[in-house]
């Protein structure tokens, strides 16, 4: 089959570069962000095994990306594979060598690509992380990882980011500018958070979670401090993920880096802020682990469309996502059954597809008419193709390799089951006389 | 139930798809793009009473 080349590459000039080089730089901040909330949203006993597991997931991400994903997603404007349909081409995959070979690695747009996404793509390992907190397997974490930043994390960013079909559907279609994501609310957030979910089907609930009527019992996390740390980290890290983002993926001027910081923060500040009032308003208190999911939800729906957004709009965005955060989270616990420690189905796959949602009704980022469905094609790719994939290639993995840990092992805590030796082992570790038996 | 759900799944985003690649013109495009994200919803759902079913079980 011939590659062809059906989009045009974005035109980043030298200097607009060496800005994007720079922003690109703060994406880690995001990783050390995301870390920290879910080490300390899991148990004590598995804190040296949490943030072990986060390492060893940015650094399996990266290899396999340059090895595999970047061969699969490639850039806009570089050679992919077509379909010819209707008299019209659609990009399906890109065709790109192995190992990054024949690309030159300087400031041009390609090669900054690759960079973000190398930052980034860990990001998308370590949203399932937290759902499969105290009994994921160090060993299927990394497995894990490998699949989603091998296969299914640069399928879908080829599709939306790399010029293929959901990116053609503006100009294939005539739906608006085709699907816009600007910095990853689905690429990134999404298709992290429906990993997230599959995640925890396949893991199922931690022992005592849920009592045999089905009542969940809460599990507090060990430490609000690095939860609430992690979310001033992540901020800093979104401001650079976004604008890089929107630079490298929309084509947007350099200069719009203020309006995206801006609205960046006015969407986590909305969304923080509305989660302390819900919660205050449902437990009479405010939660302080909800409240921090409801900022991090903030940053993940202003991924999309924070080049596009008015900042009245940015604060809309971050206040319904911080009110829809803490009732889902609340749903798929008391309703569904799904053991997520560290809220990722909630925060990340739901508030990624706010913020997809967000771009065709709260942002002049499309031309007139159709932008909405855009979105909607994408937001459908991500729920009918990127989780059944994400969820069988899981399901699979767990036949070859079991991916949750031995109930001796659950019982003594990841770190001493896993490690070795315990994160804190200077002071008392409780066990698990608050759970139901 | 669970292979079922999750078959939903895949066949609404196929018709989401093939709405998009075949139809030509705005109308219908849009009417089975809802149609597609319906029946995905309805997979969904199933894929997630499944799961219920499958805790209450104790499996």
């Amino acid at each position: 089959m011939t590659p062809f080349v059906t989009s045009s590459p974005v035109s980043v000039p030298e200097v607009s570069a060496l800005v994007c080089f720079l922003l690109i730089l703060l994406v880690p901040f995001a990783g050390v962000g995301l870390a920290l909330i879910q080490c300390g949203l899991g148990r004590a006993r598995s804190a040296a095994h949490a943030m072990l597991a986060a390492l060893s997931v940015i650094a399996v991400a990266a290899i396999v990306y340059v090895i595999v994903g970047f061969a699969w997603q490639g850039a806009a404007g570089r050679p992919e594979h077509v379909l010819m349909v209707g008299g019209k081409t659609w990009g399906w995959i890109a065709a790109e060598p192995f190992f990054l070979r024949g690309l030159r690695l300087d400031l041009s747009p390609a090669a900054l690509v690759v960079l973000l996404q190398v930052l980034s793509v860990g990001l998308a390992g370590l949203i399932p992380l937290s759902s499969g907190a105290d009994r994921w397997r160090l060993g299927a974490t990394c497995a894990s990882t490998a699949l989603l930043a091998g296969f299914t994390y640069p399928l879908f960013a080829h599709w939306a980011w790399g010029g293929g079909w959901l990116a053609q559907l503006g100009a294939n279609c005539g739906f608006g500018r085709g699907f816009v994501d600007g910095a990853g609310s689905g690429t990134i957030q999404a298709v992290g958070g429906l990993t997230a979910l599959s995640i925890t089907w396949i893991l199922r609930p931690r022992r005592g979670k849920f009592s045999d009527e089905g009542l969940p019992a809460a599990v507090p996390g060990h430490n609000a401090v690095l939860v609430l740390l992690g979310c001033l980290f992540a901020w800093i890290g979104w401001i650079g993920l976004n604008s890089a983002g929107a630079i490298l993926f929309l084509g947007v001027e350099p200069a719009r880096v203020v309006l995206i910081a801006i609205n960046t923060t006015l969407c986590a500040a909305a969304s923080g802020l509305t989660a302390v009032v819900v919660t205050r308003v449902r437990f009479g208190r405010p939660d302080a682990s909800l409240s921090a999911n409801g900022w991090v939800a903030g940053l993940v729906a202003s991924s999309a469309a924070a080049a596009f957004m008015k900042p009245a709009a940015a604060i809309i965005v971050g206040g319904v996502a911080g009110i829809v955060v803490p009732l889902v989270a609340d749903v798929l616990e008391f309703q569904l059954a799904v053991d997520d420690p560290g809220g990722a189905v909630s925060v990340h796959a739901v508030g990624g597809l706010w913020g997809l949602l967000a771009v065709a009704l709260l942002t002049d980022a499309g031309a007139p008419g159709g932008q909405w469905l855009a979105q909607l094609v994408g937001m459908a790719t991500l729920l009918g193709f990127v989780f059944p994939l994400s969820y069988g290639l899981n399901w699979l993995l767990d036949r070859v390799y079991r991916q949750r840990v031995e109930r001796e092992g659950e019982l003594q805590g990841m770190d001493l089951s896993e490690l070795g030796a315990g994160a804190y082992p200077e002071f008392d570790i409780h066990g698990d006389e608050f759970l139901q038996r | 139930m669970k292979l079922a759900g999750f078959l939903l799944l895949v066949a609404g985003w196929a018709i989401v798809v093939f709405a998009v690649a075949l139809l030509p013109s705005a109308g219908p495009r849009a009417t089975f793009v809802l149609a597609g994200v319906a029946v995905e919803l309805l997979g969904f759902g199933l894929a997630v009473r499944s799961h219920l079913v499958l805790e209450a079980d104790g499996e």
